[in-house]
């Protein structure tokens, strides 16, 4: 089990998502999933070894980098592609439904299967506004943990057993706090591409019912 | 996920590409991205580790290193190579489009659709004209564009193009000005200098590309304005050539695929 999976799942879902949502596949793909694999994962690789405090104490150290970061910004970047890419099993589930459901009546019940209207409609409007949910948390996320989007280079630790207020310094910050930028513009690309998509959406499929309507009753 | 997924994205691009464009993106995957993966990735491996500052002062070594090192040359190489890359979508994004409106028009039963079945749809190799002549000129603009912005960030952070075997470092916590010991500092001189002629060789393929397509969109208007019949011989003849580049650069990349399996 690793990112490929991840890979061959967002590719199956590809096919029944509109033009932008492709577009949002190929930058989750490229810009936050290639991105972690071949840059972000090594700059954070030994960020616990690297993390260094100028006292001797036994213990001090383990403390103070557990108490500066609960959750490594690694390991919840990983968790954000994860569950940002998770909605979309929403859509290839109701669609495989549809497909088990026309085999087991054995007739055509739908024009196309993969076709976004109807319930699909539904369940692929709800995927997006989960998408933007998870990525606005995971944000938020970030920014309450660690103050910001800034990594410093000192941080000034006193919890026990530190016998008193000790400098520990963060390795490669700068490094650090320039992929983490980079992963907040990317998720708000995502964000944007989202709601692009949601708007194209609603505004297409309103438009589609009014006409109906309006043809309807001029008949 | 890795750079094979990429790999198979652009390798679906080559076969819409134009020659120098499959001769680019053979430089690409195997004198950078497998270079990188195979070589560089192991000199810079322990970079930090056996970066030493001559102190005992705790802290003082990651400062300097931060300093010194605000972003790893690995890692503006990494983004380097996926933005390099990116543009070759914005061209397999539009033969997708274009392929899906031809398969529309065969479902609907078009007339004016001359394929006989999906598949020939699906093995259509489009030429690079009209709408896709713009998109594709686009993506060789954006890639000399993100090339040269790279090597020139490269240059202004490291002030040239040379790795220094000792750096001096006053930055707080260390006492005094310390000497800080650069590991590997020739191996790394020379990758980089690697690297960077052989972006170089990519701006120039890339330009070469370029002023390839704005002469053959030139000819073309010219003789449209001049001779406006079809020339069936001459399309003929075109239509051979690009085979045989497709057959030349299918070696290749099986070549490629080999190595990096």
């Amino acid at each position: 089990m690793s990112w490929a999976s991840l890979r061959d799942l967002l590719s199956g879902v590809n096919k029944y998502s509109t033009g932008i949502g492709r577009i949002w596949v190929a930058v989750v793909f490229l810009f936050r999933l290639l991105v972690y694999v071949a840059a972000a994962e090594n700059i954070w690789k030994y960020e616990r070894e690297d993390f260094e405090c100028n006292i001797k104490q036994p213990g001090c150290e383990n403390v103070c980098f557990d108490h500066f970061f609960p959750v490594s910004h690694i390991r919840l970047w990983a968790l954000q592609i994860i569950m940002v890419s998770t909605p979309s099993l929403l859509v290839v589930f109701h669609i495989a439904y549809r497909e088990n459901r026309e085999k087991h009546h054995n007739r055509k019940l739908y024009k196309s299967p993969g076709g976004i209207d109807g319930g699909l409609l539904c369940t692929y409007l709800i995927s997006l506004i989960l998408k933007i949910g998870f990525e606005i948390v995971f944000l938020v996320l970030f920014y309450k943990l660690y103050n910001g989007f800034k990594i410093p280079r000192l941080v000034k630790c006193d919890r026990r057993p530190c016998p008193n207020t000790v400098d520990c310094y963060i390795s490669k910050p700068t490094e650090k706090m320039i992929f983490l930028y980079f992963l907040v513009a990317t998720s708000c690309l995502c964000i944007v591409l989202n709601l692009s998509e949601l708007s194209y959406l609603v505004c297409k499929y309103s438009m589609k019912c009014y006409l109906k309507r309006y043809i309807k009753k001029h008949q | 996920m890795d750079w094979g997924s990429l790999h198979t994205i652009l390798g679906g691009v080559n076969k819409h590409s134009t020659s120098i464009g499959k001769i680019w993106l053979t430089v690409l995957f195997i004198f950078r991205i497998m270079i990188l993966v195979v070589a560089a990735e192991r000199v810079w491996g322990d970079e930090q580790d056996d970066f030493i500052c001559n102190t005992l002062q705790p802290g003082c070594k990651n400062v300097c290193y931060d300093h010194f090192f605000p972003i790893s040359h690995i890692r503006l190489w990494a983004l380097q190579l996926i933005f390099v890359s990116t543009p070759a979508l914005l061209v397999a994004m539009h033969v997708a489009y274009r392929r899906h409106e031809k398969k529309r028009q065969f479902r609907k039963g078009d007339k004016k659709c001359e394929y006989k079945d999906i598949e020939e749809i699906r093995s259509q190799r489009f030429r690079i004209e009209g709408s896709l002549w713009w998109t594709y000129t686009s993506s060789i603009f954006f890639r000399i564009v993100f090339e040269a912005v790279f090597m020139y960030a490269f240059y202004f952070m490291y002030d040239g193009f040379r790795m220094p075997r000792l750096m001096k470092c006053n930055a707080w916590p260390c006492p005094n000005t310390v000497d800080c010991f650069v590991s590997r500092p020739t191996e790394k001189t020379v990758f980089t200098i690697f690297m960077i002629a052989v972006s170089s060789i990519c701006i120039l393929l890339n330009v070469a590309e370029l002023c390839y397509l704005l002469t053959k969109f030139f000819l073309r208007r010219s003789k449209k304005a001049g001779n406006p019949k079809h020339h069936p011989n001459h399309e003929n003849k075109e239509t051979k050539q690009n085979e045989m580049n497709e057959l030349i650069s299918d070696s290749c990349q099986n070549t490629v695929i080999g190595f990096t399996s």
